[in-house]
């Protein structure tokens, strides 16, 4: 893992018939390109989800057309459209089942920020405030080759991720928790209204 | 050089067919047991998948009086769809296929009149 090949040899190697992989990259060549999401659509969005899902834009050329009706089998969760408050506990729970390695796309504005239902009294303001984001989509709602975009970069994440070492992916940290704390209903918001453990806001400097 | 048993060839398929899927099975667990950390945890192992919590027991009991319910269903939906037909086809029906539908008829009165006695007919506020 440690000793790289060169990749003038290798690409040399590969001319004359010869591959030479590493026990990684097989591994990762394989989630990468069989990448099975949770069958969940909230809103607009996920109409556009099933448009890349059909035949022409096509997401099983990506290896990601198997769309699991069931948490345990599902690898990806695109939390396609509005999160509303009454929604959000469920979307946590149904990402705590969900077996490691595990991946999510926020789609759109809404599963973003809450998008142009952010003023609503009843719509969560990001997904990211109780799960982890690997992928954001802006857009209302995206195109499926948005969509498709973001399947890409997913895709090269994996590709990316270590298996040992210290830089290893996080869901080979024993450290690292599977499952998130469910949020329940409270008074006048969901109880807490973020998971300080994931939800990192970008800090907003204001020029004076 | 003689022939094998043909059923030499089956064994082999049944070989096949067991080592086959086992190899990735077996390569999936030494992956498993060598680098991925198990992360069991309540919601994880729960029982239900849907996203919602399940409430209360699953082995629940059906109450036997709905038994009322299927009879009078049979008495006021099944016995009108038998009554259209019979009605469009009465003039040339034989007698015995009228005798039958009568006393199909009268099983359902029967039904009826034994519900009546029960009081199920009577309207609850």
């Amino acid at each position: 893992m440690t000793e790289q090949i060169d990749e003038g040899l290798r690409s040399e190697l590969q001319r004359q018939g010869v591959w030479v992989t590493s026990m990684q990259e097989l591994y990762n060549w394989g989630r990468k390109n069989s990448i099975w999401p949770l069958q969940f659509g909230l809103a607009c969005c996920a109409i556009e989800m099933i448009a890349t899902a059909a035949s022409r834009y096509d997401i099983a050329r990506f290896g990601g057309e198997v769309f699991r009706p069931s948490p345990r089998q599902a690898d990806l969760m695109i939390v396609a459209g509005t999160v509303t408050k009454k929604m959000a506990p469920q979307i946590v729970r149904l990402y705590n089942q969900m077996p490691d390695p595990k991946y999510v796309i926020s789609m759109g504005a809404c599963a973003i920020s809450g998008g142009p239902f952010k003023q609503g009294y009843n719509v969560l303001k990001g997904i990211d405030r109780y799960i982890p984001v690997d992928v954001y989509i802006p857009g209302c709602p995206p195109r499926p080759e948005a969509l498709l975009h973001a399947f890409m970069e997913l895709q090269s994440k994996i590709d990316s991720q270590k298996l040992t070492g210290q830089n290893r992916a996080e869901h080979l940290n024993v450290a690292q928790p599977s499952e998130f704390p469910v949020p329940s209903f409270g008074e006048h918001d969901l109880e807490p209204p973020a998971n300080p453990d994931v939800f990192h806001p970008p800090k907003i400097e204001r020029q004076s | 050089m003689t022939a094998p048993n043909p059923y030499v060839f089956i064994v082999i398929f049944v070989g096949v067919a067991l080592v086959f899927p086992l190899i990735p099975l077996g390569l999936a667990w030494l992956w498993r047991r060598f680098f991925q950390p198990p992360k069991p945890g309540a919601e994880k192992n729960a029982i239900y998948e849907c996203g919602v919590e399940s409430i209360g027991e699953a082995q629940i009991q059906f109450r036997s009086q709905y038994y009322l319910y299927a009879i009078i269903f049979l008495i006021f939906d099944v016995e009108a769809i038998f009554l259209v037909p019979f009605a469009v086809a009465f003039t040339g029906l034989p007698v015995g296929a009228f005798i039958a539908i009568l006393v199909f008829l009268l099983l359902l009165i029967e039904g009826l009149v034994w519900a009546w006695g029960k009081g199920c007919l009577q309207w609850e506020r």
